[in-house]
């Protein structure tokens, strides 16, 4: 099932300057396992030392945010698209 | 003067250049200027801030901005004694700081838009852009027309009609999009990540967000060179409150007061109070929120600064407290009838809390205690339909007039 990835600038180092990648994945979990398989070092980038999503990484899939879906178990379908977004922006 | 150091990220430490960026691209926290004190400390003064020019620039040395282009008149608003507001709550010391009167468009983002797109004419961007609530927008479409810059503006597609036709005026390109804040926010994200603009709130956040410091240094100096005992403020991203935080700290650093920073008490709306809830859960991690509020200037349902505002609410020894929809209305109008200020709902957030924690009797009655109002109720009247008195209608005769309006409102 390959989903759209979209990496922020922050992470394009990592991926030889690629906005979006096509990844096989079924769930968000895996997604980052096989990223990190392709490009080596992205893994801990996402998450911290006990293997959580970091505070300041927000997943979106098909703009919904994770966190009112499964988490790091949400399901993914052929054709999804997944943004990986840096928690700050916005401001008041 | 090397006044500033370069950019640090707040999670991990690591070091950034002074370059329009806010993310750390090892952990994605958000990067801060970070200052050089002990060099700021040589040449600050009472004295000289007191001759500067009397808007947020008289602060420039603790701004990461060396030549201010844009909002030459920000800041510097009124603080107000609130004596009637203050007898109401039973505190002898009670003021206003009345950021619904900033220049050009009566909102503290005039302070935050001043200092941002100051630094991006530094970086040599020729356009402005944010995703906004309504305020920012405003503030933005005004600073970019005034200094020349191209301009793009992203708002939720519901918002209050006149904050929608406060940025048309201007003339910026206004993209309203179908979802809250937090969708605009996001897309706002991956379109930053795509054109060279200035987006004010996300890659030259960290320099925008060091305007609101100015809300404190203004109070500091407006009494006479002290800290408050405690201040209230609105919590939407938490940055504003934060960043109020860091302004009397920094104070105390370069020697300009002397007593300690105010303890931080934040207010939020019942219907989006993702920071409260934290707070109060004793987590330092935020669990977003769909909301579902009147007070959309303060209805971020994914604050960036959350997690920061919760420990200055620790810190500080202040806390937080939420205030609905009718609370938020009796605010504003508390504020208005007492004080003769028409702010907006998140005035009315932050005076609901007031009173609430007036009370609770959190305050000494005899000590100084801040509330920030950020905007102007003249932009989201609507709010207020169906909760006031309507006008006494009557023909134009004298004996109407004694039946109708003397008959019914003068007693006795």
């Amino acid at each position: 099932m390959a989903v759209t990835v979209r990496i922020p600038t922050a992470l394009r180092r990592i991926t030889q300057g690629q906005g979006e990648v096509q990844i096989e994945a079924s769930t968000i979990g895996e997604l980052i396992e096989k990223l990190e398989q392709e490009f080596p070092g992205i893994k801990e980038r996402l998450l911290d030392e006990n293997g959580e999503i970091r505070k300041f990484v927000n997943f979106f899939v098909n703009d919904e945010d994770i966190r009112f879906l499964q988490g790091k178990d949400t399901k993914l379908k052929e054709g999804d698209v997944v943004s990986i977004i840096p928690a700050i922006a916005g401001g008041k | 003067m090397a006044k500033i150091k370069g950019l640090a990220c707040k999670e991990c430490g690591r070091e950034y250049p002074v370059e329009p960026i806010h993310v750390c691209e090892f952990c994605f926290g958000p990067l801060e200027v970070i200052y050089d004190y002990e060099e700021i400390k040589k040449s600050i003064s009472r004295e000289k801030i007191e001759k500067g020019p009397k808007s947020l620039w008289r602060y420039i040395d603790l701004l990461p901005v060396e030549n201010p282009t844009v909002g030459l008149s920000a800041g510097f608003t009124p603080l107000i004694k609130a004596e009637n507001l203050g007898k109401e709550l039973g505190l002898k010391n009670l003021y206003i700081k009345d950021d619904s009167v900033n220049h050009p468009t009566l909102s503290f983002k005039d302070r935050v838009v001043a200092v941002a797109l100051s630094k991006a004419k530094e970086f040599g961007f020729d356009t402005a852009a944010c995703a906004s609530t309504g305020n920012l927008a405003n503030s933005v479409s005004a600073l970019a027309a005034s200094s020349g810059m191209k301009c793009y503006v992203f708002i939720p597609a519901n918002l209050e009609t006149n904050k929608i036709i406060g940025s048309l005026v201007f003339d910026p390109v206004v993209v309203a999009v179908d979802g809250n804040y937090d969708d605009v926010n996001r897309l706002s994200s991956e379109i930053a990540n795509e054109f060279g603009w200035a987006f004010v709130n996300i890659n030259v956040r960290p320099y925008y967000s060091e305007g609101s410091k100015t809300l404190a240094f203004e109070v500091a100096e407006q009494l006479g060179w002290k800290s408050p005992d405690a201040v209230v403020a609105p919590l939407a991203s938490g940055s504003l409150y934060t960043k109020i935080w860091k302004g009397f700290n920094e104070l105390k650093e370069v020697g300009l007061i002397e007593n300690n920073p105010p303890r931080m008490y934040g207010a939020q709306a019942l219907g989006c109070s993702p920071i409260y809830q934290a707070f109060k859960e004793g987590r330092d991690w935020i669990k977003p929120v769909k909301p579902d509020t009147i007070a959309k200037s303060i209805a971020i349902g994914n604050p960036a600064d959350g997690p920061y505002a919760v420990k200055v609410a620790k810190e500080s020894n202040g806390d937080m407290e939420v205030a609905s929809n009718e609370e938020i209305i009796e605010g504003i109008k508390l504020l208005a009838k007492t004080e003769g200020i028409f702010t907006e709902t998140a005035g009315g957030t932050t005076i609901a809390v007031l009173k609430k924690f007036a009370e609770k009797g959190v305050f000494n009655p005899d000590e100084i205690v801040v509330a920030y109002i950020t905007g102007n109720g003249y932009k989201t009247m609507e709010v207020l339909e169906g909760h006031l008195k309507s006008p006494i209608h009557i023909k134009p005769s004298l004996q109407e007039f004694k039946e109708k309006v003397i008959g019914q409102t003068v007693k006795g």
